[in-house]
């Protein structure tokens, strides 16, 4: 689960990291009087998830009350484009204010899993403020990584290291190890799937601060932090996968026009994979999960025909556990209650998968049902080109 | 032989009177699977409506019946205790069927279980299964045919999905291995593609992968090196978005990396026949074998 840089802000400084003086605001008045309270000149940050609000034009610095009444018109009216939004952008509803700090110098510190060597990691770099996965290609020996001891953590003397490395003396050394030590508090006790704060900032006056700062958290952990759903800005998610979601499903909308249900994931990208293949664009991820029954399968139906853009769709079920006759009846069940007007091509493969091909060919509702995958995909792609 | 799982691998199965965990226990004894006992911690001394012992602690299931592995079917909040628990029995072979267990709980089981002698698949995975031998795991038994494939991969009904075109082809599978579709996994290919290699009825291996860390990289790296067999590979999430997590909690493009073209480029280096149309995994392996 991801949040905003003003709430993790806060839970940073709950554990003792320096971050600058700052305000969130949820309306163009409440970022006026927030502006007035932090003083100027202030930085004007927009609140979304999604990265790159700097070069998207997402974060503002302004001198004046008139400066900052334009600007923040601005960031709540109009959509913001970053890189990671996408061309339509996104909509900005909350701001954070903050007081404007003296940058001396800029670093990277961040802390995640390395998954292939099952380690917490701690990764620094001399330069901040840019972006961190094109350091990471281009310059790869740039950010220096240390892993966690297993089954012990990070220690001290790799905060040590990392200090070093960052090349800080004196004071800023002794503000760079308690940082370190406060950021991995933060990761292990939020059960987090990353901490980043990217530029960590050494100010001219010689204070260590963490000018943004980037938390998510792991939602697999989410159960033993009941708290954190408070956190949670639904706004930021496509509304038709938290609606799938409460009905057990898991989907994903792209961009394409052959609409798919699979059962599995791996299975459901395959699918994706395999229309792809024969010319087609996938309209959706969608798993239907290890038990397909008639009202998921009703489900999956009303929110895959829910987007405008699907022309065609592929049901594509390998029956295990789940037998295909029960899915047959689950989609001939949904039928029912759904106008279908869209061509729908049907693949059952595994267990009892003849019986529920037999079955269907029966009732005469108007679908396909393909012999193989291959031919499920080939036949799903041509009705779309035949639109 | 085939590898890790034998016709007669003695079985406990932990989490046996939950309702996973007693249908699946019905399916692997259909199977022929040596299912000996289960654990369900308070209700040591009874017995299953099968008539298999139930014990409180892994200890006393070992003690009782001389098993050598388990599958796990517990809720995910407890299963890295239950892995523990399983690991410190000193079980040779460990299935953890179970999605959705913290990472952190993860680190812990991956550091107790370097130091250990067991083999850990899992978790969140469908288990494993030796054809016409032994299944320990929750994938339909009769899609299988006993055979010369290897298969290592980290979904489920994919797995299901190659099998069957394999089986169809008259070729048949030595052992067939779900890793799981977790950010962090007991086994991985590397482990797996090292046993296929020594073991004589694999003539081939199939990996199926897909978006999401390195498992792939490393696996084609450590062929390149040198791999006696053939290798076929399918990467499933060629058209996944980035930043997206694509149904598994392992499977998502992140900061630009992780993708399927970089991992089918790697593989394809290393000598690997990677198949982009994922009906024709079945076909591709027929072909190396000619």
């Amino acid at each position: 689960m991801k949040i905003h840089e003003y709430q993790a802000k806060e839970i940073f400084s709950r554990f003792g990291v320096a971050i600058p003086k700052g305000m969130p605001a949820f309306s163009a008045e409440e970022a006026l009087t927030a502006c007035d309270y932090i003083g100027f000149p202030c930085v004007i940050k927009a609140q979304i998830h999604a990265g790159g609000r700097g070069k998207g034009g997402g974060i503002r610095l302004v001198h004046n009350q008139d400066e900052a009444r334009q600007n923040i018109e601005e960031l709540l009216t109009r959509p913001l484009v970053t890189v990671q939004t996408g061309a339509a952008g996104k909509k900005v509803t909350r701001l954070l204010i903050e007081q404007s700090v003296q940058i001396s110098r800029e670093f990277y510190v961040g802390i995640t899993i390395d998954r292939s060597r099952a380690r917490q990691v701690l990764m620094v770099a001399q330069e901040g403020g840019v972006e961190i996965e094109n350091v990471a290609r281009t310059h790869p020996a740039a950010i220096a990584k240390m892993y966690a001891l297993p089954g012990f953590g990070l220690q001290n003397f790799q905060f040590r290291q990392a200090a070093s490395i960052l090349g800080l003396t004196g004071e800023a050394y002794k503000k760079a190890l308690k940082l370190f030590g406060s950021l991995y508090n933060v990761f292990r006790r939020t059960d987090a799937a990353l901490v980043e704060v990217n530029p960590l900032v050494l100010t001219a006056d010689g204070n260590l601060v963490a000018l943004d700062a980037k938390l998510n958290f792991d939602d697999n952990a989410l159960y033993r932090h009941a708290d954190y759903q408070n956190l949670r800005d639904i706004s930021e998610e496509d509304p038709d996968e938290v609606e799938a979601a409460k009905q057990g499903l898991n989907y994903i909308r792209l961009t394409g026009n052959v609409g798919c249900m699979v059962n599995g994931a791996g299975l459901a990208m395959a699918t994706m994979d395999i229309i792809k293949h024969f010319g087609g664009e996938p309209a959706n991820f969608l798993d239907v999960g290890g038990v397909a029954s008639a009202s998921t399968i009703a489900s999956g139906f009303r929110i895959l025909l829910a987007d405008p853009h699907v022309k065609a769709v592929l049901v594509n079920i390998f029956g295990g556990i789940v037998r295909c006759d029960r899915v047959a009846t689950g989609i001939v069940e949904a039928l029912k209650t759904i106008e279908l007007k869209v061509p729908l091509v049907i693949r059952l493969e595994g267990t009892n998968a003849i019986i529920a091909r037999q079955y269907l060919a029966q009732t005469g509702l108007p679908f396909a049902v393909a012999t193989d995958f291959a031919d499920a995909a080939r036949k799903v792609v041509k009705a779309v080109q035949g639109c | 032989m085939s590898i890790l799982l034998e016709k007669n691998t003695r079985v406990l199965v932990q989490g046996i009177t939950g309702k996973e965990g007693a249908f699946h226990t019905d399916q692997m004894l259909t199977y022929g699977t040596q299912v000996v006992g289960g654990i369900s911690p308070g209700k040591g001394g009874t017995q299953t409506p099968k008539g298999l012992p139930v014990f409180d602690t892994v200890n006393q299931g070992v003690k009782a019946t001389g098993a050598t592995a388990s599958i796990i079917f517990v809720p995910p909040q407890m299963a890295a205790d239950t892995i523990l628990e399983a690991i410190d029995a000193g079980l040779d072979l460990v299935v953890c069927i179970s999605e959705g267990i913290p990472t952190f709980d993860m680190l812990k089981v991956s550091s107790v279980l370097e130091h250990s002698g067991t083999r850990l698949i899992g978790p969140n995975c469908p288990g494993l299964i030796s054809p016409g031998k032994s299944k320990l795991g929750i994938m339909p038994g009769f899609i299988f045919k006993e055979g010369c494939v290897g298969i290592i991969s980290r979904s489920g009904t994919l797995t299901y999905e190659a099998a069957y075109q394999i089986t169809n082809l008259n070729l048949g599978q030595s052992t067939c291995i779900g890793i799981g579709g977790d950010p962090i996994v007991g086994t991985n290919f590397i482990d797996l593609l090292r046993l296929f290699e020594k073991d004589e009825q694999t003539k081939a291996v199939v990996l199926i992968g897909e978006i999401g860390g390195t498992a792939e990289e490393e696996a084609a790296d450590h062929v390149s090196q040198g791999y006696s067999k053939p290798v076929v590979a399918f990467v499933a999430g060629h058209t996944a978005p980035p930043g997206r997590r694509m149904g598994h909690a392992g499977a998502i493009i992140a900061g630009g990396r992780g993708t399927a073209q970089e991992k089918i480029t790697a593989l394809q280096k290393a000598g690997i026949i990677v198949t982009l149309n994922p009906a024709e995994i079945g076909a591709t392996v027929a072909t190396v074998l000619k």
